[in-house]
């Protein structure tokens, strides 16, 4: 027996609206591909260039728990500001993040990248130094491989310091398109 | 022993949906199945956080949704009936009907009163009855017929 994308739709508008969904999740369609973006009450918790969720939904469980649940609701507002982000409309995000489960460290690392601006770059080495560890470049690379939340959290901003492009764990054509975009390059 | 992990939630929706939906239409008739649908994984949602492992997941909401489906029944025979009375003027009411029916033996009265006062079918009135379908289409009958000798 199917059920009608409209009673299935009701089903998830309802499990938001009574707050009963730890983790909330669906694909945005970006210039850089499908997005798949996960959110809590908390705030936006992952955004993935991988746009297949049964792959994600797991981790998702063990960040916020296990009623994970696919509705466009939860994730309304980072859709909005991705839309005006990718039309050039938006320099910086105005949305709240679950950093839970995160190490210090990253979280540390992460703050600091929020505040690389829209349109400038810095690299591994200075990042590390604003989070006290100048000679932890290496282990901010790391940190910024595996973004949670790229995009929102800018790693695409982080090069290396001769100024090449270094990598990107969603790939560089994505890393250029967004530099691109944001006019840095 | 071990346990086994509790699916994300969206897993264990997907995969039990169809069945909880085949089950809620066969219960409750397709009219009320959709809010019964709804109203079974909204209550597993509630439950899901406390789960202690994912064993006997489709045991466990098959059991939710007979609890919500007998919830459904239990609520649809007198006050849904009510309600539509309110909404609908052309209908007589109860209050209309009472003194109409006064007089009339008891199982007549009842089954008139519920057929043409509250709209109840002829097996809903069985079963409040606890009659037969036709012992209550009988009755029904012979109260109008009764009614239709009395006011000539």
């Amino acid at each position: 027996m199917t059920v009608s994308p409209n009673l299935d739709q009701r089903f998830r508008e309802a499990a938001v609206s009574m707050a009963l969904v730890d983790m909330g999740f669906d694909v945005v369609s970006s210039p850089v591909g499908p997005l798949f973006v996960a959110a809590s009450e908390r705030g936006l918790a992952a955004i993935s260039f991988d746009p297949e969720p049964d792959a994600q939904l797991e981790r998702l469980a063990r960040i916020g728990g296990p009623r994970v649940l696919r509705s466009p609701r939860s994730v309304e507002g980072t859709r909005r500001e991705l839309d005006q982000y990718f039309e050039g409309k938006r320099r910086a995000f105005d949305l709240s993040l679950d950093l839970r489960a995160l190490p210090p460290f990253t979280v540390s690392v992460l703050r600091e990248l929020v505040r690389v601006p829209y349109g400038e770059t810095t690299t591994y080495g200075a990042l590390a130094a604003r989070v006290g560890r100048p000679r932890a470049a290496r282990a901010v690379g790391t940190v910024m491989n595996r973004n949670r939340i790229p995009i929102v959290l800018p790693c695409h901003r982080v090069v290396g310091s001769s100024g090449d492009l270094v990598g990107y764990a969603g790939g560089l054509d994505r890393k250029i398109t967004l530099l691109q975009l944001e006019g840095s390059i | 022993m071990q346990s086994v992990a509790i699916p994300p939630f969206e897993h264990f929706y997907r995969e039990h949906r169809s069945e909880v939906l085949r089950l809620l239409r066969h219960r409750v008739g397709t009219e009320r199945a959709d809010d019964a649908f709804q109203e079974t994984f909204l209550r597993a949602l509630q439950a899901y956080r406390r789960l202690e492992h994912g064993q006997h997941l489709r045991a466990w909401v098959l059991t939710i949704a007979g609890n919500v489906a007998a919830d459904t029944l239990r609520r649809a025979r007198p006050q849904s009936e009510l309600v539509e009375i309110g909404v609908d003027d052309d209908r007589p009411a109860f209050e209309e009907l009472a003194p109409m029916t006064d007089g009339l033996p008891p199982k007549e009265r009842a089954a008139v009163v519920l057929r043409y006062g509250y709209d109840l079918s002829y097996d809903q009135i069985a079963a409040a009855l606890d009659s037969s379908e036709e012992a209550a289409r009988q009755a029904a009958s012979t109260g109008v017929r009764r009614l239709r000798r009395r006011s000539q």
